[in-house]
């Protein structure tokens, strides 16, 4: 199975409730979360799309967008 | 059809607390109706009472949301009157094995083609955080503020001693494995009852000093051994996870039709 290539982070601000489980689980330490405790790719180029973030998510509010 | 699409998006953010895991259930129960390509007119969500029963809200399905204990009796006079239908029953803790615990043990008992999800926080949530049967000796609630004096049982041991032909058990940490026991559950012809362990940051993580919810999630890979590894029997403690049953038994609604077959000939 080919490598699965990562097209962009699309996290849902209004449905996050910024409780970190995404943060936590990135094996790759792309996710951070901002001042207002929201969700976003500080480092979106070492993402390697195992989508552990989005099948974790409680708040549906980040979805992995492959190529 | 996306995950997204199974979800009332008008009703989102949804009512959970941040870092709730009952929304990681609902999650991959989502994923699971994906890769079954079940279209949402063939699903029938029906729950009782708690912040897991609030679930079926969220979903677009043909939902019902009844009364505390009690949605797996709801759920099998759907079912009967329609069985083409597949029929989920998610439930707190509580809402299953407490309030509703003789439902339980007789719909494992009966066998009816449906699939009951128990989300098991181990607290009653929504009402302050009381201690559930599931709490266990030690554990501190609002109702227990010295600890915990009563004992636990184990849902799937009862599950299987009541009769249930499909029993599993997964955690919101391992939420893959949940999708895949969910499709396995919905899938199989019979009673099916998947327990998840789920994190209560707001009462149960609180109360016990257990940290933020992704320490209380990350601590479900320490407690839990797949089913059959070696390392439970050098630990009793552990927590199995996995498929501790899966057999063949007649199925309720398929009996119940051939005793009006049998009726009609009168």
């Amino acid at each position: 199975m080919a490598k699965k290539k990562l097209k962009a982070h699309h996290i849902d601000r209004d449905w996050c409730k910024g409780c970190g489980i995404c943060v936590h689980f990135c094996p790759k330490n792309v996710l951070e979360l901002d001042d207002l405790d929201k969700a976003f790719a500080a480092r979106p180029e070492d993402c390697i799309a195992c989508k552990l973030c989005e099948i974790r998510c409680p708040d549906f509010a980040i979805e992995i967008e492959t190529e | 059809m996306a995950v997204k699409d199974y979800i009332r998006q008008r009703f989102l953010p949804h009512m959970w607390c941040p870092g709730c895991g009952h929304g990681t259930v609902l999650n991959s129960l989502l994923r699971a109706v994906e890769r079954l390509g079940m279209s949402k007119n063939e699903i029938v969500m029906v729950s009782g009472i708690g912040c897991s029963s609030r679930i079926s809200g969220y979903v677009d399905f043909h939902t019902l949301h009844t009364l505390h204990g009690r949605a797996l009796a709801f759920a099998t006079g759907v079912k009967l009157s329609k069985p083409e239908l597949n029929v989920i029953v998610p439930m707190g803790d509580g809402d299953a094995l407490a309030i509703g615990g003789n439902h339980f043990i007789h719909a494992c008992r009966r066998n009816i083609d449906m699939t009951a999800i128990v989300m098991n926080n181990r607290i009653y949530g929504m009402t302050g955080g009381q201690f559930s049967p599931m709490s266990g000796v030690g554990i501190h609630a609002t109702t227990a503020p010295y600890a915990n004096i009563d004992r636990d049982f184990d849902v799937v041991e009862m599950a299987l001693a009541a009769g249930a032909t499909f029993v599993a058990r997964s955690t919101v940490y391992h939420a893959q494995q949940a999708t895949d026991l969910i499709k396995q559950a919905i899938l199989h012809e019979g009673f099916s009852v998947v327990e998840i362990l789920s994190q209560c940051p707001t009462h149960f993580g609180r109360k016990n000093k257990q940290g933020a919810a992704a320490d209380m999630m990350a601590h479900y890979k320490d407690i839990t051994v797949p089913v059959g590894s070696k390392k439970k029997a050098a630990n009793p403690e552990l927590i199995e996870r996995g498929i501790f049953v899966q057999k063949d038994a007649p199925e309720y609604c398929q009996e119940y039709d051939k005793i009006m077959q049998q009726a009609m000939k009168g």
